[in-house]
């Protein structure tokens, strides 16, 4: 099962990136990194079948600083509409050449 | 018996110093008033003529063996390199450094008439006293970088004073001719400076001298080529063949200035440099060869472009061209006193005579001056007759020619004949043909220096007068601030040359009852000794003959015979000559054209050598430095534009793109931590 | 006899692959939103069959619950759920996201499953041994406070940061 629970993660993993890669809505975009947490977390607690309670903490960390990030990510993301009325990364270019 | 202790001995050379900053100073503050720069300077040079005095009494008292080192500060403390702001004094540097101040004393006060009326007179005050702190610094410094200093400073000095009315181009034309010129020879000196280090590792005059003839084999390569480049230093400061052409160009300057640095001093610095380094000279027979063969050149040549020149100072700068040659012959054949002797005398005479010949340019450029007249002051075409109106000048103006020609009992007779009798005498070495020829040389420049300088005085002061009567009420006498030094130079003139009377002439009655005797070459013996020694052990004694028979009484008599023979042919042969102003005169034609354009030295070096490094510079400016230098750094920068260009289309600004590029980031990290 | 834990595996892992695809897919964020819990709820089931029953509580709590509800929150907050577009980006980036997340997903997986790495395996033994003594949330809460008080009590100061950034970042005005 912990072999399988693996190949979960990083299937999800790289359905994050491909989301990540492809999609143009910030929010989507955010979505997309909290499923790569996800995977994570799985991998972490698939590992701790392997080693020990210590892969189920790290979850509760990687918890805390999926949370932490969202809030400040959301944030960000409303004051970006705010500011131009969109979500489509597509319009904030402004840090380019 | 006492030793020797110097009094005061950085005041020598600090006085001078002090009144260039006060002079400086007044130059900048208030450049019209007259009244401090007349008497500082003269009296900042007077008081270290007065000091110089002093020590030389009591140097006469206790004479020192080796030379007495008064040291200043540590100036470059470098490794085992220990270079000491130090004054050496020795008979030499004290002999120098007497020359130097007094005859720099009364070049000053003279001075004072002079350039009185000038707007510049504060600057020019400065410029010579600073001149002289430069020249004492020369002559007193106890290393060849001490020395160096000095060497740089009076060529610093002769620049400026050169183009001391920079306003007209041909002045600083001049002025910058004469630096460019001097550097030549200033690359000389500094490869020299470096060999003797490498080959040393001492640069101070003491240590140098003391290891150079255990270092050095005689006539070795090393030796030689060391001497060779302190002497293309020595042709630079000394206008000798090839570098002499700054020398007349220098007449620009005001004539004070001709008398003091190109006459009297500077220009002797490379005698004063050869008798320094009389050691490393003695162990390089070549090199001396070459010293005595440039020098019987230059005087023989300087002296043929003398008897052609129309401007009374240009006549006179070749003369000293061709004098400061006969030093280079004493020198050079290894009788290094009896070339500092003719320097000593030389410094009276052609000091006196620079000073008389700006005394008659100063009437003459009053009295064309008054009358707004566009003639020029310093054409001797445009003088004649002056003798009425300049009696004072006459006088010693021909106590100067006598003296210069070699008339006993004035002092060239001593000096001059000193040298041709040396190169003479010395012609018992491995290149006594050259020796001989050298001294067959020195006899007919001797001819020719008593023709020229009877011309001079003949078309100067005597026969009709070409100048018109309008102006020729206005001419006047010079002041009497001007005519005591000349007085005093004068009577050096004539007394000089009994300082060194050889024991031979002594002797005999007619010539010897003068007060005097050998005391030049006696004085300067420490210095010498290891010179005389090293010639007397790899040459052998001097000959008693000359090559072509006769003893030195014979020689001197023949010669005195001779410049007065050609004296009275020169005076009776000018005087017949007709002359006209020089805008009615043609121009020279055939070999007098060819003496009068100087041989066409200056257009051959023209070809020869600025036309081509002209356009070498035109060329590398051009292609090198615009094309390739400029071009590469521009190529360079607008390439790392280019690329930066280029690399700025990475930022897209769309954060996909930049996830993209994380992603792949992780991918290689990946790929090297697991596969 | 078919392996029930391992069936509500496959079952709850293809869900979980299910949801993150129409997450990615679908156009609308409101749905892409509602398939991502769908994910985080079949994670939490397979939290369960890998006996981390307080991990798969949290789950549901605050990343089905709190997190995702936020999300949702902002998403109605700025109206984003009616008026969507078509925000997928070009074919390229397409293909060059497919290829990217191919290599990623094939380095992990095989990476993560290479043989040394599950050997051993003595884990599980320990953590059902701590959770019959000290119950499913001592089992977590013991190692917590006891080894990573620190690390955890500077997870309070980030969520306080986070906390205080967010309503600076979404003031008006400052």
């Amino acid at each position: 099962m912990v072999q399988y629970s693996l190949w979960l993660s990083a299937v999800l993993f790289a359905l994050g990136v491909l989301g990540v890669v492809i999609r143009r809505n910030a929010i989507i975009l955010f979505m997309c990194v909290e499923l790569m947490l996800n995977a994570a977390n799985l991998a972490f607690v698939a590992f701790s079948r392997v080693v020990g309670i210590d892969g189920q903490v790290f979850v509760f960390f990687v918890m805390t600083v999926a949370a932490a990030e969202a809030a400040v990510g959301l944030a960000i993301v409303i004051s970006l509409f705010r500011h131009s009325e969109s979500v489509d990364t597509r319009n904030f270019n402004l840090l380019r050449w | 018996m006492h030793s020797f202790e110097p009094t005061l001995p950085w005041l020598i050379v600090l006085l001078p110093l002090l009144g260039f900053a006060l002079n400086g100073l007044a130059a900048f503050v208030a450049p019209t008033r007259k009244a401090l720069p007349a008497l500082v300077a003269p009296a900042a040079v007077g008081l270290a003529f007065v000091i110089a005095v002093v020590n030389f009494l009591a140097m006469r008292a206790a004479p020192p063996l080796a030379p007495v080192i008064v040291q200043g500060y540590s100036w470059m403390p470098v490794g085992s390199l220990q270079i000491d702001a130090a004054l050496q004094l020795d008979q030499l540097s004290m002999l120098m450094t007497l020359i130097v101040t007094g005859v720099g004393f009364l070049i000053h006060v003279y001075s004072v008439g002079y350039m009185g009326a000038d707007p510049g007179f504060a600057r020019y005050m400065a410029y010579i006293n600073l001149f002289i702190f430069f020249m004492l610094v020369l002559v007193l410094g106890s290393s060849f970088p001490v020395m160096f200093v000095g060497w740089e400073g009076v060529g610093l000095c002769s620049y400026l004073l050169i183009g001391f009315w920079f306003t007209e181009k041909a002045n600083a034309d001049a002025g910058k001719k004469a630096f460019i010129v001097n550097r030549i020879g200033d690359f000389g000196f500094l490869v020299a400076m470096f060999m003797i280090f490498a080959n040393l590792g001492a640069l101070d005059f003491a240590t140098v001298f003391a290891a150079a003839p255990g270092a050095f084999p005689y006539a070795g390569a090393v030796v030689t080529t060391i001497t060779l480049f302190l002497f293309l230093g020595a042709t630079g400061k000394s206008a000798q063949i090839p570098l002499y052409i700054w020398l007349p160009d220098a007449m620009a300057g005001p004539t004070p200035v001709s008398a003091l640095i190109h006459a009297a001093t500077m220009v002797t610095a490379g005698v004063y440099m050869v008798a320094r380094t009389s050691t490393l000279f003695a162990l390089a027979p070549l090199s001396m060869t070459v010293v005595a063969g440039i020098g019987a050149l230059t005087a023989l040549f300087a002296a043929t472009i003398g008897l052609a020149q129309y401007d009374i100072k240009k006549v006179l700068a070749y003369s000293t061209v061709s004098q400061l040659g006969y030093m280079f012959i004493g020198v050079g054949v290894g009788a290094f006193s009896a070339g500092i002797f003719h320097l000593m005398t030389h410094a009276f005479f052609k000091a006196l005579l620079f000073l008389g010949s700006g005394a008659v340019i100063h009437a003459m450029h009053g009295a064309l001056h008054h009358t707004h007249s566009k003639w020029d002051a310093q054409d001797m075409r445009n003088m004649g007759g002056l003798r009425k109106h300049l009696p004072i000048t006459w006088v010693v103006m021909w106590i100067g020619t006598l003296a210069i020609a070699g008339v006993w009992p004035f002092a060239g007779f001593f000096s001059k004949d000193e040298i041709i009798w040396q190169a003479a005498a010395r012609a018992v070495g491995p290149f006594h043909t050259w020796f001989t020829v050298y001294w067959v040389m020195a006899l007919v420049a001797a001819m020719l220096t008593a023709f020229y300088m009877t011309r001079l005085m003949i078309m100067t002061f005597h026969g009709v007068s070409r100048l018109p009567e309008a102006e020729q009420q206005h001419l006047h006498e010079a002041p009497a601030v001007m005519w005591v030094p000349l007085a005093i130079l004068a009577a050096l003139s004539v007394v000089g040359g009994w300082f060194n009377i050889p024991e031979e002439i002594k002797r005999i009655p007619v010539l010897g009852w003068l007060p005097g005797g050998p005391w030049v070459h006696e004085w300067l013996q420490p210095v010498t000794r290891t010179a005389d020694a090293i010639f007397g052990a790899q040459v052998g004694a001097l000959s008693e003959a000359s090559p072509l028979g006769g003893g030195e009484v014979a020689w001197a008599v023949i010669s005195f015979a001779i410049a007065v023979a050609v004296i009275a042919i020169a005076a009776s042969m000018v005087l017949r000559w007709q002359y006209r102003p020089a805008l009615e005169s043609p121009e020279p034609a055939g070999l007098k054209r060819l003496l009068w354009r100087k041989w066409y030295v200056d257009e051959i070096y023209d070809v020869l050598v600025v036309r081509p490094l002209v356009g070498a510079s035109r060329w590398l400016w051009r292609w090198v430095d615009d094309a390739v230098i400029d071009g590469s750094v521009n190529g360079l920068a607008s390439g790392s534009r280019g690329l930066g260009w280029l690399s700025s289309r990475l930022q897209t600004g769309q954060l996909n793109t930049y996830a993209f590029a994380v992603v792949v980031g992780v991918i290689l990290l990946l790929a090297f931590v697991v596969l | 006899m078919i392996d029930i834990p391992f069936f509500l595996f496959v079952v709850f892992a293809v869900v979980a692959i299910g949801g993150g695809i129409g997450m990615v897919s679908s156009r609308n964020p409101v749905a892409s939103l509602l398939f991502l819990v769908v994910t985080f709820f079949s994670l939490a089931g397979i939290y369960v069959l890998l006996n981390a029953q307080f991990i798969a509580a949290v789950q549901v709590i605050v990343y089905a619950g709190a997190i995702m509800v936020l999300f949702l929150f902002v998403i109605m907050l700025l109206n984003l759920g009616s008026d969507y577009h078509a925000d997928i980006r070009r074919f390229g980036w397409i293909v060059a996201g497919f290829v990217a997340a191919g290599i990623i997903g094939g380095i992990l997986s095989s990476g993560l499953t290479q043989p040394g790495l599950l050997a051993g395996g003595g884990g599980g033994a320990l953590v059902d041994a701590s959770v019959r003594d000290v119950g499913v949330v001592g089992a977590v809460a013991f190692p917590l406070f006891r080894d990573f008080a620190v690390p955890f009590e500077v997870t309070s100061l980030l969520l306080l940061v986070a906390a205080i950034g967010a309503v600076l970042l979404a003031k008006r005005r400052v």
